[in-house]
């Protein structure tokens, strides 16, 4: 690739053409498609998310019938996972910057991340297709019976998200290798930037956890075609069986989302203070014990499924034990604030809202985690709540904090500061606006996944759905601003936000080659006090 | 005997409905403990972290921080200690409630819980008598619910009484509550069960004790009301309107609404009419004669409804015309 390559060159240039793109090798062009992708994803399962804040309005029917709503809660629920959420930050800036953060000039295996993104679009349009064929209406956790006996595409689907974890698989394959063989010479282990510890820890669960997946699903497609009786208590099969099978990925899914936005985090914090970060190693290990423990807490999404006392106790006691590493990360980052340098950039205004929102998250995660509340309070809009102040107050929130961080980097463009930060403030009002009343409709008893309501709870509903709207113009807004900034962005500077890692030692878009010299590391990864800003 | 269900949201304080089961206050003394102790911690995060980014905001470009401190052992502890600590205890204390929520005590009474697509069937065993989507217990009184389904996963959810529990196919799972005070409370399914799981809801009648001797004594029918009234009501008790609407919308099931002397196109190819025959047979055994573009989804009603019921039922599909 790349015969005519001139080393002054940006990535953009150094080949053109439609073939350029798909043929290519270059982790960065990889990561570009990938954003693009998911970003694609991202707005069909936030569109999908109106759609059902809308019909919602009223316990009548508006706009959909019970089983289109069903539908499309699925779908909302099955493309933002698998298709956004997931590979958001490790597949699109994973790709991009673990290379520039380690000083290498692509990831260890560049056709295996080709093949990748390649199996990630054929599962997402599996996915489109299985819409088509009769949209899947068993929410996203396919569970057993019901995925058995429903007349839609559950097959195509549950195949669908079967293909995906390949992709998600092979991406941590890479990552692992990458990160073990490819540093730069003098970076060891602890000079390593936390973004990358991060994705270790993530990947090392992406390999050991999404065959579990694999083989969930290919057990449940199975179960619908030659009914086997696995899982179908109607053939002698066990449906909690499949419960456990399916949490034993989803739930350390949870922290292939959340790692990868905790890295973020680290690398947001100590660029926009000035810092080095408070408490490196802590951090870096903490990151490998949640990989550790999230293999081990699967089993407190099934409190109240008739799962053992003993069990309940275990799951309850090790749900709590993952907090602490978390709970660690949070404080860690107040800490580096302390007598920083503090610039309230946009991308840092998204490091606050992950540290509110996460928090909110993480306290009512504990809630959920206390055997006596979950029962009152599990498979209610409580849930919901809390699951979107991590998912979507933490993970999302960290996208669009590593967005707006490494566009110029990406893009070679800036974008406008002042509406980004306005942008940024409307998205914490709408977000707070949707969800925060979820958590007290939920305790008052409201169920999830329920198409209609009892009239009481209408208020509830309108409030988070007027909430929806604010945070729809945000959203928009900011699309506005990445859009604008890609026609009639200035030029951006190799290093507009004075970082120290290597990314910002190099242009803005790199080039092919990304290093004219592979650099030599004498420092920590944040060390202002030593290093002179690039 | 109050009809009224009691309401979630205007009862209650401002995070559950009103406590009206035995374990309700602990749940709820816990629930408030761990979120003011939350609230206390996070509401010190946050002026902490105010605080810093107005203290240590950049002033001039090329400001450098005031201190580079990376490593504070006892502090480092500290935070991890402390959480732990804290987390243990509610642990230890969650733990100890939930055994007592789960664990019913022995003399409790036994009622059997059978759920399907989408509605109770509900068994006293020793009154020998069956409803549908009500539950009626005396005040003060231990009741376990003996669960299964039929069909698909259910959950069998009591906000006031703050129990849940999850409802396998062959399999029995148990619940059980005490009331403290006489009412009607709310009950919903909490696991996704399909098209009409968002109405698959019923209520549990609490009575006082001479209310329930009462109860017990005058039987579930009432002869007096006229049939089609009789059959009106039923149409909500036993749960036909969450498939079957009576305005001619297409829900799950087929309308009711000029049903009665209607022909119907059956999946077979056959066309019959809807007379007294045919709606009764579609009520105790609704598979035999499926109308073409609807799923099998009905459950029977055979042995769930009295022969008056069920004529109540005709004669109120007859006035929706």
């Amino acid at each position: 690739m790349g015969d005519h390559s001139n080393s002054n060159v940006s990535f953009y240039k150094a080949s053109s053409g439609i073939k350029s793109w798909l043929y290519t090798l270059d982790h960065k062009r990889i990561g570009l498609m990938y954003l693009g992708l998911i970003l694609l994803g991202f707005l069909v399962g936030g569109l999908m998310a109106t759609l059902l804040r809308f019909e919602l309005l009223s316990p009548e029917k508006l706009l959909l019938t019970a089983k289109q709503y069903n539908q499309v809660f699925t779908l909302h629920g099955a493309v933002m996972v698998f298709l956004f959420v997931i590979p958001s930050i490790p597949a699109a800036f994973g790709n991009f910057l673990l290379p520039l953060q380690i000083g290498a000039k692509d990831v260890a295996f560049p056709r295996l991340n080709l093949l990748s993104l390649y199996i990630y679009f054929l599962g997402a349009l599996m996915m489109v297709a299985a819409i088509f064929m009769g949209s899947v209406d068993t929410g996203w956790t396919f569970y057993t019976p019901y995925s058995i006996s429903s007349d839609t595409s559950v097959v195509m689907t549950v195949l669908g998200a079967f293909v995906l974890g390949f992709s998600s698989i092979l991406t941590g394959v890479n990552f692992i290798a990458t990160i073990h063989k490819m540093r730069a010479p003098g970076m060891t282990w602890f000079k390593m930037p936390l973004f990358c510890w991060s994705l270790y820890a993530t990947a090392i669960i992406q390999v050991l956890a999404t065959p579990v997946l694999a083989i969930t699903l290919l057990l449940l497609a199975l179960e619908r075609l030659i009914g086997v009786g696995i899982f179908d208590p109607a053939l002698g099969g066990d449906p909690v069986l499949f419960e456990h099978f399916f949490w034993f990925y989803s739930h350390p899914a949870v922290y292939i989302m959340i790692l990868p936005a905790m890295g973020v985090m680290n690398e947001l914090v100590t660029t926009f203070c000035k810092k080095n970060i408070f408490g490196y190693r802590l951090i870096a290990y903490s990151s490998i014990a949640i990989a550790a423990i999230s293999f081990v807490v699967w089993g407190h999404h099934l409190f109240v499924s008739g799962q053992s006392y003993f069990a309940n106790m275990l799951f309850s006691l090790i749900t709590f034990l993952v907090a602490i590493p978390s709970a660690i990360k949070v404080f860690n980052w107040l800490a580096t604030m302390y007598k920083g340098s503090i610039s309230i950039t946009a991308p840092f205004l998204y490091f606050l809202w992950f540290l509110f929102m996460f928090s909110v998250g993480g306290f009512t995660g504990v809630v959920l985690g206390s055997l006596s509340l979950d029962v009152h309070l599990h498979d209610t809009y409580y849930v919901v709540a809390h699951f979107h102040y991590v998912m979507m107050g933490g993970v999302v929130m960290a996208f669009l904090g590593a967005l707006h961080y490494w566009w110029p980097k990406m893009t070679g463009k800036l974008y406008n500061e002042p509406m980004a930060k306005f942008a940024a403030v409307l998205i914490f009002i709408g977000f707070n606006w949707v969800f925060f009343v979820q958590f007290l409709m939920g305790s008052k008893g409201m169920p999830r996944r329920y198409y209609t309501y009892l009239d009481q709870f209408q208020p509830y509903h309108i409030i988070s759905t007027i909430g929806s709207w604010v945070l729809l113009a945000a959203f928009l807004l900011v699309a506005y601003i990445f859009i604008r900034s890609l026609r009639k962005g200035e030029p951006a500077p190799n290093n507009p936000w004075g970082g120290l890692t290597l990314e910002w030692h190099i242009s803005s878009p790199p080039t092919l080659e990304n290093f004219e010299k592979i650099p030599v590391i004498k420092h920590d990864p944040y060390d202002y006090e030593r290093m002179p800003i690039p | 005997m109050a009809d009224q269900v009691e309401s979630l949201v205007e009862h209650g304080n401002i995070w559950f409905p009103d406590a009206a089961g035995s374990m309700a206050t602990k749940v709820d003394f816990l629930y408030s403990v761990t979120m003011w102790v939350s609230v206390v911690i996070f509401v010190a995060m946050f002026l902490v972290g105010l605080y810093f980014v107005i203290k240590y905001k950049r002033s001039a470009i090329n400001q450098k921080a005031e201190s580079h401190v990376t490593d504070n052992v006892r502090l480092e502890l500290a935070w991890s200690f402390i959480p732990f600590v804290l987390l243990m205890i509610l642990f230890a204390w969650s733990f100890r409630d939930y055994l007592d929520l789960v664990i019913a005590p022995p003399d409790a009474q036994e009622i059997k819980v059978v759920a399907k697509k989408w509605l109770w069937e509900v068994e006293y065993p020793e009154l020998n008598m069956k409803a549908l989507n009500e539950i009626v217990v005396p005040v003060s009184t231990p009741i376990k619910l003996t669960m299964t389904a039929t069909d698909v996963l259910h959950s069998l959810f009591i906000p006031n009484f703050r129990v849940k529990r999850d409802i396998i196919p062959n399999r029995y799972s148990t619940l059980w509550f005490e009331a403290i005070k006489p009412g009607v409370f709310q009950l919903f399914c909490t696991e996704f069960c399909g098209d009409g799981h968002s109405e698959m809801i019923g209520i549990v009648r609490v009575l006082s004790e001479p209310d329930y001797q009462e109860w017990l004594l005058a039987g579930s029918e009432d002869e007096s009301i006229p049939l089609d009234e009789l059959g009106k009501k039923l149409y909500v008790s036993k749960a036909c309107n969450t498939c079957h609407s009576i305005d001619g919308t297409d829900m799950v099931g087929p309308t009711w609404k000029g049903l009665f002397n209607s022909d119907r196109n059956l999946q077979s190819g056959e066309v019959v009419t809807a007379d007294d025959n045919y709606i009764r047979e579609s009520i105790v055994y609704p598979q035999v004669k499926l109308v073409s573009g609807y799923q099998p989804v009905m459950p029977a009603y055979a042995g769930l409804l009295s022969d008056r019921d069920i004529d109540g039922i005709i004669a109120y599909i007859k006035t929706l015309k």
